[in-house]
């Protein structure tokens, strides 16, 4: 696709979906073919030192080809939207399923009768802003760091960036969906110094449009991160509550949701597996996945199969109720699809997974202070580190880096680093004693809101 | 992919309103994957893209497009998108050196296409699980997987650099779930390197799968890690990525001229024991981060970073290294077409010491043997870094015990360099994958047996 084309998608997306139409009609008797196709436009800002490092503007498009032939799958994927390039890649996948091992519950999605709910996560006003005005947001957002506070020493970088995606999805067994997202963010990282160190502190504001996008919030919340820990010295060791900031709350959710997914439970992955209707959290515990509400980052009408997104509920008062299953993890496990197929782009095959999760905010309505204020003594995490390294859904184990505040007669006291956190996440759930009803929707698939935990161990001094 | 007479004239088309350097990075990547899982081959995949990235340098400022579309329309268009922000700029025109084609890129190996070569991978795959599973009746589930790519790349540039590259690489890993009274642990083994097929007459996929299921075996035995601060010692081979943290991200360039790394300012100091001679070297055999050429066109070098504790030299990319008038060290590395480039470790490692493996341990009263590590992740401004542990034990009176669960390690990069007081010989590499600003590329690590002589471990003991 030439950047002759860097137009914004287009409004129906009519243009991919004859695209996706004309690869699934060389369907032939007995084939089940599914196309994926994508477009989308993206423009990248990256300011310092008052001046534009880097700036990016770029169309992508591809498509990802999925055959079932007797019960056995094949993929392929190419980043073009060329009709040879496209023959080619229907070709491969059709090749790659002679060699899968024949299994009954291969099978594309078919449509379930759910209606696709109303979705609108699209900013018409987005494609009209000029570059000129984006690269003035990002210098501002840059200029505003620089000089909010006397001990910010350096910007290390202010990225602005926003997204203009459309896809379209066609089977041969009756699926034929279209939807497309706007987006966009402001991110700020900025270091403060006191003569005596370095502390570093991160920003951001997101929204669906340019409008939604402001410096402010990205570069207050980064310079509030960086100044409170300077000063900061290694943590002691103890056993005692954390209150995790709604980043970081966001973050475990988004590790507890992949030992919900009902691949990960069907296959014995997950430690949640054989656990429904029993009690695996606190009883104030009640966590939801709801792609339809459109206030959720990733909110979509469709799933990445293209059934109609619904809202699960997940935990209920503590008791496992739900997984979150696809079509072929579905069938697997003896059940329906709950529209809970999520892709990650042209170039993967589905899978299940949660888009949207939201715990229920404790009946107290605490904001963040109020949650400190309850729990009185403790640590308060304003970040971690090694996720991907120290937290298994599989086992459950969890021990991450912790960067923070201890909570001191129920405000932040004094800054701690080099820490860890230590528990399990079995463990966690049921630990659960305080939820926020400050709910901010987040970049990911979980929305952000305080959450404290008992009795985690602290691993320092 | 692209002739020579075209990219000079998109080249032209880059600089015509200006700047100081103008780059085409083409790219052709092919990828083949399978994985068996829960018994059954559940999918292969094939995927290709091509593209090029054009980017504009005017001033302190990059102009970048990408496009999917290599014709000469597509180019010159990308060019113009690049070349937009110069516009505004207003820089002077410059003069585009003539092109210097250099020699063509090595062999590295034999792609695995065809038929023949789909039923070669569905055999490794069961050959995996089915050893994998005769490990021991707690095995529950097995996962193989195979990745293969080839990766041919053009980088022409005004300065007059015309080179291009052939990059094979090939993946086998194997993950495990043992169950028992304590519930699920996972065992994971991976081999990589940049080789086609040639992999498998390297490696066994039988010893990777026994190993990544004799780790999950291992840890269903295993108690809570200790919490607070204890001597470590690393097995050799046992990831590498201890360094890679501690101060492999802080000694790159771009953190560098931010004033965002522990280790600016510091060349010529001592920042490590003696006992550290760290090296960033992207010509090492076969390992995981080795290529011709970076994603620049310079090709790649051995850079000594801290030779006997001295900080010696950072790792640079073109723009990093001509705003400080010296030559890239050959680190500037893209995840693709569509990506800029920064500056990216290759393989990193710590060269091997003088002492016995075994007696570093027997030397060890009480502390923690980490055999295995997974990833890990670093803030460069403050030194802190976490890295994680996957197969780890106690030492308790100088001999390894009991195992341990998984947790994750933290120290101070530039305090940890100072306590390592043990090297031993036993030097091996581990591929790995290292992400930085949203961009993954694969790495090499290694390293020797060694001691830390105090790291806090993040575990649930008190």
């Amino acid at each position: 696709m030439a950047v002759d084309e860097l137009a914004p998608p287009g409004g129906d997306g009519r243009a991919l979906l004859e695209v996706a139409d004309r690869v699934v009609g060389r369907a032939t008797g007995g084939e089940g073919i599914e196309a994926y196709v994508v477009r989308g436009v993206d423009t990248e800002i990256r300011a310092y030192n008052g001046d534009v490092e880097a700036l990016t503007s770029a169309t992508s498009a591809g498509i990802g080809i999925r055959v079932v032939r007797d019960g056995r799958l094949g993929f392929a994927w190419a980043g073009s939207l060329d009709p040879e390039v496209i023959e080619r890649t229907l070709a491969e996948a059709r090749d790659n399923a002679e060699y899968a091992t024949p299994d009954e519950h291969v099978r594309l999605a078919v449509p379930d009768g759910v209606a696709a709910a109303t979705v609108d996560v699209w900013d018409a006003a987005l494609p009209t802003v000029d570059t000129e005005a984006k690269v003035a947001l990002a210098l501002d957002t840059e200029r505003r760091a620089r000089g909010a506070d006397k001990r910010i020493r350096q910007v290390d970088s202010v990225d602005y960036g926003d997204g203009m995606v459309e896809a379209a999805l066609v089977s041969t067994t009756g699926i034929r969906a279209t939807w497309r997202r706007t987006s966009g963010y402001v991110s700020a990282s900025v270091i403060a110094d006191d003569g005596a160190g370095s502390q570093t502190g991160g920003g951001y504001s997101v929204g669906r449009g340019f409008a939604d996008i402001d410096p402010a919030v990205a570069v207050d919340d980064a310079v509030e991160r960086a100044v409170r820990m300077l000063g900061a010295t290694k943590g002691a060791s103890g056993r005692l509550t954390a209150v995790f900031d709604r980043r970081v709350a966001t973050t475990i959710l988004g590790v507890i949701s992949s030992a919900l997914s009902g691949e990960a439970v069907i296959k014995g992955r997950s430690f949640f597996a054989g656990r429904l209707g029993e009690s695996v959290a606190d009883p104030m515990v009640t966590l939801v996945d709801d792609p339809t509400d459109v206030r959720a980052y990733a909110a979509s009408a469709y799933d990445g199969e293209g059934l109609a997104c619904r809202r699960n509920v997940l935990i209920d008062g503590g008791t496992l109720r739900q997984f979150l299953y696809d079509t072929e993890s579905a069938s697997r496990a003896g059940t329906t699809s709950t529209g809970s197929a999520v892709r990650g782009g042209f170039a993967s095959t589905p899978g299940a997974g949660a888009r949207a999760l939201l715990l229920a905010p404790g009946s107290d309505g605490l904001d963040q202070s109020g949650v400190l204020a309850a729990v009185g003594e403790g640590l308060f995490i304003q970040s971690v580190t090694g996720v991907h390294s120290g937290v298994n859904p599989i086992s459950g184990d969890f021990s991450v880096g912790v960067e923070g505040l201890m909570i001191r007669d129920g405000v932040l006291a004094e800054p701690v680093r080099e820490i860890t956190v230590a528990s399990t996440l079995q463990r966690m759930l049921h630990s659960v004693v305080a939820i926020g009803a400050d709910v901010e929707w987040l970049p990911g698939i979980a929305a952000g809101q305080t959450l404290a935990i008992a009795d985690v161990q602290v691993s320092g001094t | 992919m692209i002739d020579q007479p075209v990219l000079e004239r998109v080249l032209g088309e880059a600089l015509r309103h200006g700047g100081t350097f103008a780059e085409v990075f083409a790219e052709d990547r092919s990828t083949s994957s399978a994985l068996l899982d829960d018994g059954r081959v559940e999918q292969l995949s094939s995927g290709h893209d091509r593209g090029a990235g054009i980017r504009v340098v005017v001033g302190e400022t990059t102009g970048f497009a990408h496009t999917a579309d290599l014709s000469e329309a597509g180019l010159l268009a990308a060019a113009r998108a690049a070349a937009a922000v110069a516009r505004s700029a207003g820089g002077a025109r410059t003069v585009t050196a003539p092109l210097t084609p250099a020699a063509g890129p090595v062999d590295r190996g034999t792609e695995a296409t065809g038929a023949a070569s789909k039923a070669d991978v569905l055999e490794l795959l069961k050959r995996a699980d089915d050893t994998a599973r005769s490990a021991g009746g707690a095995i529950s589930q097995v996962q193989a997987g195979y990745g293969g790519s080839r990766r041919r790349i053009l980088v022409a540039n005004s300065d007059g650099v015309h080179h291009r590259d052939d990059q094979m690489r090939t993946r086998f890993s194997v993950s495990c779930v043992a169950v028992g009274d304590s519930g699920m642990q996972t065992g994971f083994e991976t081999a990589a390197r940049t080789v086609g097929f040639e992999l498998f007459d390297e490696i066994s996929v039988e010893d990777l799968a026994n190993e990544a299921a004799v780790r999950a075996l291992t840890k269903l035995a295993a108690r809570p890690a200790p919490s607070g601060e204890l001597p470590v010692v690393l097995a050799g081979g046992s990831g590498g990525i201890l360094f890679h943290e501690a101060c492999g991200h802080g000694l790159e360039a771009d953190h560098i001229a931010k004033d965002a790394s522990v280790y600016t300012g510091k060349v010529g100091q001592l920042v490590a024991s003696p006992l550290v001679t760290l090296v960033d070297d992207g010509t090492v055999g076969t390992e995981w981060g080795t290529a011709g050429i970076d994603d620049e066109g310079r090709p790649s070098q051995r850079n000594v970073l801290i030779e006997n504790g001295v900080l010696t030299d950072y790792m640079w990319d073109f723009l990093r290294a001509r705003a400080d008038g010296r030559a890239s060290s050959g680190n500037g590395r893209r995840q693709s077409y569509q990506h800029l480039p920064m500056v990216r470790m290759t393989n990193t490692f710590l060269l091997p010491g003088a002492d016995d493996p075994a007696e570093i341990v027997a030397q060890t009263p009480k502390g923690v043997y980490v055999a295995k590590l997974g990833g890990g992740q670093v803030n460069t401004t403050t030194g802190d870094f976490v890295f994680g542990t996957t197969e780890a034990y106690l030492i308790e009176d100088g001999k390894i015990t009991e195992p341990l669960r998984d947790a994750n390690l933290i120290g101070n990069g530039p305090e940890v360099l100072r306590r390592v007081d043990a090297v031993a010989d036993d030097f091996a590499m581990t591929p790995g994958t290292c992400g930085k600003d949203g961009q993954s590329v694969p790495v090499g690590c290694g390293q020797a047996t060694l001691r830390i002589t105090g790291v806090t471990i993040g575990g649930t003991a008190a």
